[in-house]
């Protein structure tokens, strides 16, 4: 019964990254029209990409975990109200905490455009109250970025706290309550630890999409705040320099594969979907 | 959700209300102010449908007309993405439901030799970065000499959503009592019946949440077909390139269409759900 599938992907999951490494490896030969590639171990191409693109590598990584660090803040309150508080209107808060993602994405992005544009009240009111960047607007800056990273993963950040959360037994809240925890400590010593499975999950739901993204960066941005994903769009698709390109992919793969395969080992895969 | 969870919850609400009742109100306040922030750009994007908008773009108000909702279909070429998407999502959403589904069957109901490194193997796609599987699918198709179009899109939209669609499936059906189809069997149905009978109708409701999952990932996917798509235009990638030229409001028309038979669809499936036994 697993075959079907476990065929499917080796052929179109597992073939491709052989084909990237290959070509992560190669050189480029022929014209620009008609561009060759040789398998040749040119690690050169790796060398490349770390240090031509060591900006971009080091910011992908600095706004992906900052905008997981706010999908963590804005997910928290909201998971442990629709656990913990909803009574029967807990499915119904479920329901329209998923509705905003089924509108595209993209268009969800373009819609932050309009929001955070230059006259918008977004940033008339930022600056009111003085909290403005020191750029001086939203759109084209880091802050941008990070808003629509932090926005259209959010969702993956709540829902798997939120499961976390609701499998928590209450009377272990009675009992910490009743052995005379303050909130603090019971949010500490209780809620925290048991909900501990869905923040990392959440995290890393969150940041795999976000360090990889090149939409957010594209739309929300400007040519300062390219991340890995521009770059490797770009040179795949535009300048053509697949060695690089192919070289960046497997940096950005290397990270995450390590980073999810100590996860499933700590704490298996039933908590990431 | 069964009925004994939503009292439990509601239990220690009660008990803890009392004690921090300013700290109880803050929390819920923050939580409403996430969900309204969920729902800006929506409305947003609801708004600015009706827009009438000077020029090419749809990014700043000018004036409410209902034209945009009574033309959704001026464009033909966005009309004809959609239709494209629409395809692309029902055809690969069938293969991968297929694939995806006796994955999840087999996971659950026997370990196996290796089962786990099936497991992790599963969850691998839904880990790596919609660039980089763009990324090697576009190297493979390149070192094949296959021309990127339709084929490719559905070849890459179905192998992220088998994995989708296996975990999905596997973590609504854990803890059935599968001995029911031994019961089936020692009872005279044969296995072609018993799966018809016992097995599938157990684990329907855990196929339909997946398949809409899937067929609103495929709808949604931008980056993987970008990749992959040649010259192909898949709704998405209409938007995108619209925002490099023109933007129609008819864009918003449809989003929002399309948000409002999402929201049919979800509340029918909850009335449905609540209806019939919970499982």
């Amino acid at each position: 019964m697993i075959l079907p599938a476990l065929a499917y992907l080796g052929v179109f999951y597992v073939v491709p990254f052989y084909s990237l490494l290959r070509t992560s490896l190669s050189t480029m030969g022929g014209s620009v029209y008609l561009p060759t590639l040789t398998f040749a171990w040119d690690f050169g191409n790796y060398g490349q990409a770390l240090t031509e693109y060591r900006e971009q590598i080091l910011r992908s990584f600095g706004y992906a975990l900052t905008a997981t660090v706010f999908c963590l803040l804005l997910a928290f309150p909201l998971a442990y109200v629709i656990a913990f508080k909803a009574g029967r209107f807990k499915n119904l808060l479920l329901g329209l905490v998923i509705l905003p993602f089924f509108v595209t994405f993209l268009i969800r992005t373009i819609a932050w455009k309009t929001i955070l544009a230059d006259d918008g009240w977004v940033v008339d009111a930022l600056g009111a109250v003085g909290l403005l960047p020191s750029e001086g607007r939203l759109l084209s800056t880091s802050w941008g970025v990070i808003g629509g990273l932090t926005y259209n993963w959010v969702i993956f950040m709540i829902l798997p706290l939120y499961v976390a959360l609701e499998k928590i037994d209450p009377r272990l809240l009675e009992a910490s309550r009743d052995l005379y925890a303050t909130n603090r400590r019971m949010f500490g010593k209780v809620i925290l630890p048991l909900a501990m499975p869905g923040v990392l999950a959440g995290s890393l739901l969150v940041f795999i999409p976000a360090v990889g993204d090149f939409i957010n960066a594209d739309y929300l941005g400007s040519t300062k705040t390219t991340m890995i994903g521009n770059v490797i769009q770009k040179q795949f698709l535009v300048v053509k320099d697949y060695p690089v390109a192919a070289a960046m992919s497997f940096v950005l793969m290397a990270f995450i594969l390590a980073g999810v395969l100590l996860y499933t080992r700590a704490l298996g895969t039933e908590d990431l979907v | 959700m069964t009925t004994q969870a939503v009292t439990d919850m509601a239990s220690p609400g009660r008990t803890l209300r009392g004690t921090f009742k300013l700290g109880d109100l803050a929390l819920r306040v923050v939580a409403g102010l996430v969900l309204v922030y969920l729902f800006v750009p929506i409305l947003v994007i609801i708004v600015f449908s009706f827009n009438k908008p000077k020029g090419k773009f749809n990014y700043t108000w000018q004036g409410f007309t209902w034209e945009n909702w009574a033309n959704p279909f001026k464009y033909p070429a966005l009309a004809e993405a959609l239709r494209l998407s629409l395809n692309v999502a029902a055809v690969s959403t069938a293969i991968a439901l297929v694939l995806g589904t006796l994955v999840a069957i087999a996971l659950v109901r026997q370990r196996f030799r290796g089962s786990k490194v099936v497991d992790t193997f599963l969850v691998l796609p839904l880990t790596s970065p919609e660039v980089v599987m763009g990324a090697s699918l576009l190297t493979l198709f390149l070192s094949l000499g296959w021309a990127t179009g339709y084929v490719t899109i559905l070849i890459a939209h179905v192998a992220f959503e088998i994995s989708f669609i296996a975990m999905t499936v596997r973590a609504r059906i854990r803890g059935f009592d599968w001995t029911l189809e031994d019961a089936s069997l020692d009872l005279g149905a044969g296995p072609v019946r018993t799966f018809f009978k016992v097995t599938l109708p157990l684990v329907v409701p855990g196929i339909v949440a997946a398949a809409m999952l899937s067929f609103a990932l495929s709808l949604d996917d931008f980056i993987i077909t970008y990749f992959v798509s040649g010259s192909t235009v898949t709704y998405p990638l209409y938007v995108n390139a619209a925002t490099k030229a023109a933007v129609p409001p008819q864009i918003n028309v449809l989003a929002t269409a399309i948000l409002l038979i999402s929201l049919v669809l979800l509340v029918g499936g909850t009335l449905y759900r609540s209806k019939k036994a919970p499982i």
